[in-house]
């Protein structure tokens, strides 16, 4: 007999809950590393419990009360020493008493939490896994899954990160003005990892997997709504919204890469283009335009093209110049020289990427190899197209990449007849 | 980012732990254990195996009806793979250090091998937006 499952309105629930009830365990224990692994425990028991039990009258209680009596529990069978430390904030009846009360600092805390998980002290992968834990609400089997690395190694790696946030000293509150946009950036940068990363997942049988794209989105949405105002915010969420979009669009039956020039485009979310293409709209005004936002303007041109042959290219070249300015990054001039093709053709792009190979930075990334292989094919230049394409081949780290660039090296092969 | 480190061996060479006096044996395996138990601790772990010897091994080819048809054994100077590990890291130079780590297992003597690994990146990247 299969056991009753949650069902996924109340998994997105008690999803929502899991910073909240973070938050208020912090304000009562302090403690990141035993509050969070208490949260986790509660979620756990929700999604044994709700289906077989019915959902309780208040869920954010019932998870406040449960979390609060494994704390006790795990403080109580922890060694004396700890038990010390804890004594003063323990008083179970104090916590089921004030467990339905409190939610008007819920949200701020959320983003607190957020600072906290996305800690410059850790590194990338290790704010990614702990920031989808603590905020996100997944369970440790989840993230291992979506990552394909053992639970064991997943749980391990969650651990040392709450570790690390111990021993720096990281006090559970709201940094302040100046530190704020600095770690706010920091934030957005592994949010935006984690959408990235569910592109890597989006190959594949994937039924049993957490979507990370959505998943950040569904956390960027959150910070949008705590902090509405932030231009940026805005920018980024536009920006994973205008490129999940095109998501069904972007790969075949099999996986396969399909390139923008070939993608149906009837197939790209509508109603996403709308939304993202309105966020960003309304950051206009907001104060100094930053590099999400200029990124999400790029998508939204894609975006709003009807076919491939009315992309505004032009604009294109204006947006990456604007970029070009703000960061001095070859990626951006590599994307500029793309564009500058399609609006004064394949040399003066050609030209722009010996500029990049020259600067030296992107030396063995095969991305410039790829684009010099599209434009050299643009040109009309096979052999150094062919060239190109399998130097890149040979450097990809993604799969689904490299077989659409042996299928060009092999296409423009097939059309020079040798 | 994932790598798999591989640990290639001459027959002949000096990964002929068979033959090697135990407390030799028992240090290599301590050396091993210890590695396996680091990288589990640091949560770059993802898998660690090591293969039966090259006398079982079979070079296998499909025949005219797609049944399989083997060959082997091989002669004892060809190179083989005695085992590998798959880890999950921020860095390449991270995977090198792990790969240095499994190379100066003690080996006769308790003198360390310096064996050579293998080390290659998983294809595990993300794929390009704009195509």
């Amino acid at each position: 007999m299969s056991r009753p499952v949650l069902d996924p309105d109340a998994e997105h629930l008690l999803r929502d809950l899991a910073p909240q009830v973070l938050g208020a365990m912090m304000r009562r224990y302090r403690d990141f590393a035993a509050c969070e692994d208490a949260v986790q425990e509660a979620l756990i028991a929700a999604s044994q419990q709700w289906p077989r039990e019915g959902r309780p009258d208040s869920p954010r209680g019932w998870l406040i009360q449960v979390a609060s009596r494994r704390m006790v529990d795990q403080v109580r069978s922890d060694s004396a020493r700890r038990l010390r430390e804890y004594s003063a904030a323990l008083d179970i009846g104090q916590v089921v008493a004030a467990a339905s009360v409190e939610s008007e600092a819920d949200e701020d805390e959320t983003l607190t939490l957020l600072f906290m998980c996305c800690h410059p002290s850790l590194t990338p992968a290790s704010a990614v896994a702990l920031t989808l834990r603590a905020v996100g609400g997944l369970t440790t089997a989840q993230i291992a899954h979506a990552f394909l690395v053992p639970e064991a190694t997943m749980a391990q790696r969650i651990s040392r990160a709450k570790q690390t946030i111990r021993t720096s000293g990281l006090r559970f509150e709201r940094p302040a003005a100046l530190a704020r946009a600095e770690r706010l950036e920091t934030v957005l940068r592994v949010l935006y990892l984690i959408f990235n990363e569910g592109y890597t997942a989006s190959v594949g049988p994937s039924l049993q997997r957490v979507d990370l794209s959505s998943e950040a989105i569904r956390l960027m949405r959150g910070v949008h709504r705590l902090a509405p105002d932030d231009a940026e915010v805005a920018g980024l969420l536009a920006l994973m919204i205008l490129t999940d979009a095109r998501r069904d669009a972007r790969s075949g039956p099999a996986g396969e890469l399909i390139p923008l020039q070939q993608q149906d485009r009837s197939r790209w979310a509508r109603g996403a283009i709308d939304e993202g293409v309105a966020l960003l709209s309304a950051t206009l005004g907001k104060g100094r335009v930053g590099p999400y936002q200029l990124q999400a303007a790029v998508a939204a041109v894609h975006d709003e093209a009807v076919r491939y042959e009315d992309t505004d290219w032009p604009q294109i070249v204006a947006l990456y110049t604007l970029l070009e300015r703000m960061h001095d990054n070859p990626m951006v001039t590599l994307n500029r020289a793309i564009a500058v093709a399609m609006v004064q053709g394949p040399a003066a792009g050609l030209e722009m990427l010996d500029a990049v190979a020259a600067d030296g930075r992107l030396a063995g990334n095969h991305r410039l190899d790829a684009v010099r292989g599209h434009l050299f094919e643009m040109a009309g230049d096979c052999g150094a197209a062919v060239r190109h394409y399998l130097a890149a081949a040979n450097r990809t780290t993604n799969t689904a990449e490299r077989n659409y660039l042996l299928t060009q090296a092999a296409g423009v092969r097939e059309d020079l007849g040798t | 980012m994932k790598y798999m480190l591989m640990m290639n061996t001459p027959g002949n060479g000096p990964y002929q732990i068979g033959n090697w006096p135990k407390q030799d044996i028992q240090a290599h395996i301590r050396h091993m254990i210890a590695l396996n138990k680091t990288l589990r601790e640091a949560g770059e772990f993802v898998a660690a195996e090591g293969l039966t010897g090259p006398d079982q091994a079979r070079l296998v080819r499909a025949g005219k009806d797609g049944a399989p048809i083997t060959d082997g054994v091989f002669p004892e100077s060809k190179e083989f793979l005695a085992g590998y590990w798959i880890v999950d890291v921020d860095s390449p130079a991270r995977a090198y250090q792990i790969a240095a780590e499994a190379s100066v297992a003690p080996g006769p003597g308790g003198a360390p091998l310096n064996m050579a690994i293998e080390v290659r990146e998983v294809m595990s990247g993300i794929p390009p937006d704009m195509l």
